[in-house]
């Protein structure tokens, strides 16, 4: 049977873990790749890198991140962040991602997507999508995209943006609640379900994670089909290991190997 | 001893080359692993890996492109009897036949095509996408050791489509993803995970290094 999947996210900036990962002794809690080999021993499904380095001409340093990671690392990794065209997916996927995810380029230019999946298959192309909430309390839930961390507005409908992007070949949607992020207030499980409910691919619930119910509320409410959290495992208030032993105790299915 | 791994312009070789030596350092006797499209090399060497992502046309249209490949191949495998390993496209093209996007002919080294995977739960996700437990049909050297089964380990699976075979004996395992879909196959000389072992952790190491002792 197919498991649920818990994936840890990593903000890289500058080939540096951006606050760094405090939940064991590591002997350098920036270091992506030590990061990523404690989660891998902790029992992540996958990992998440998301490069926030400002400019792209430093972008080989998270190619050798990557690099390193993949060397050691042997379970499935996602990068994102700054991916602008065919070239940048290809030099990722040459150092060892197993998928890329792609945001702010698909919403520029859609065709992308298409074209990028063309090339790559649509199983390593994964769009993310920061949307947020602009109907009132009183109205029908209607959820905007956003990009650039939330700040701009872009006019266009999550629901009918999620459903194109995969149209043109997306095969994960990794979807985050930019009302949500940061707060720990629980996923926006009705904007997760809204997008689950509307696409035939899998969907990442992200944004908001507080506690190991909010997790499984992703998927049993959301009908998430994976979850991703990034501070309540860097910062050692919940290891891996029981988010996934929460879960399976809830009754998800989850891989619990040694 | 010497590894090919066939570069053919398919994506990520770099995983599946560091997962090979990573479970080569377990065995007596270091093998030399090597990524080439070189036929002289895919000749000279002693085990072939295939790995493979993306669609089966664009798979099978990168190995012809390499002049002198697919006999390489063919000589190797089908003549030479050296033990072959496909990962995940690079299994599915074992095949006779792809419909992904449009017919293409296979190696049809394992009689079948690949088509669609039609799960019989329509809410279930497609790509089949995560870790997912194999059930062995039969026992076979490259799962030797590995627990399997509802309660065994599990293994990374990304993909639409599957190889339907033709005989159903060439089916060494199975996941269940609205019923069964081919997680594993092999006819003499010739295995095949749909699943990817560089990324399976426990069991794709235990698998790899199993084939790198495998004497079929």
């Amino acid at each position: 049977m197919l498991k649920f999947r818990v994936i840890p996210c990593l903000d890289v900036k500058d080939g540096r873990v951006v606050k760094g990962v405090n939940f064991v002794d590591l002997r350098d809690a920036g270091d992506p790749v030590e990061c990523a080999l404690a989660y891998d021993a902790a029992g992540a499904d996958e990992l998440c890198f998301l490069d926030i380095t400002a400019s792209h001409e430093d972008r080989g340093i998270l190619l050798d991140v990557v690099r390193r990671t993949a060397a050691r690392c042997f379970m499935p990794l996602t990068v994102g962040g700054g991916v602008r065209s065919v070239a940048d997916i290809r030099q990722l996927l040459l150092a060892g991602a197993d998928k890329v995810s792609i945001m702010s380029a698909a919403v520029t230019n859609r065709d992308f997507v298409r074209e990028a999946s063309e090339k790559f298959g649509s199983q390593c192309i994964v769009v993310a999508i920061d949307a947020k909430r602009v109907s009132t309390d009183d109205e029908a839930p209607r959820w905007e995209i956003f990009t650039h961390g939330g700040r701009r507005p872009t006019g266009l409908d999550a629901l009918a943006y999620a459903r194109d992007v995969v149209d043109r070949g997306a095969g994960e949607l990794l979807l985050t609640s930019m009302d949500r992020d940061g707060t720990k207030a629980g996923f926006d499980l009705a904007l997760t379900r809204a997008v689950a409910d509307s696409v035939p691919v899998p969907v990442i619930a992200s944004g908001g994670v507080g506690t190991l119910d909010h997790l499984v509320a992703g998927i049993r409410e959301g009908h998430a089909t994976a979850v991703l959290a990034a501070s309540i495992f860097h910062f050692g208030e919940f290891t891996i290991r029981e988010a996934k032993a929460h879960m399976a105790h809830a009754g998800l299915p989850m891989r619990l190997d040694p | 001893m010497t590894v090919a791994i066939i570069d053919y312009g398919s994506g990520n070789l770099n995983s599946a080359l560091k997962a090979f030596e990573r479970a080569a350092q377990e065995l007596d006797s270091a093998p030399q692993i090597e990524v080439t499209a070189d036929p002289d090399r895919v000749r000279a060497a002693e085990r072939i890996v295939l790995p493979g992502v993306g669609a089966f046309a664009d798979c099978m249209a990168g190995l012809r492109a390499v002049p002198g490949l697919l006999p390489a191949l063919t000589e190797a495998v089908q003549d030479g009897g050296k033990p072959f390993l496909g990962i995940c496209v690079g299994m599915q093209l074992l095949a006779t036949r792809g419909l992904e996007y449009r017919e293409t002919t296979g190696l049809g080294w394992v009689p079948g095509q690949v088509a669609a995977l039609e799960p019989a739960d329509p809410h279930l996700k497609i790509p089949h996408m995560g870790w997912n437990t194999i059930d062995q049909a039969r026992p076979h050297p490259l799962l030797d050791g590995i627990p399997t089964g509802a309660k065994g380990l599990h293994a990374y699976f990304v993909h639409s489509f599957q190889l339907y075979a033709t005989d159903n004996a060439d089916v060494v395992a199975t996941a269940d993803y609205g019923g069964p879909l081919t997680a594993f196959v092999a006819r003499g000389n010739v295995a095949g995970t749909q699943f990817h072992p560089e990324k399976s952790q426990t069991l794709g190491l235990a698998l790899i290094a199993n084939f790198l002792r495998w004497a079929p």
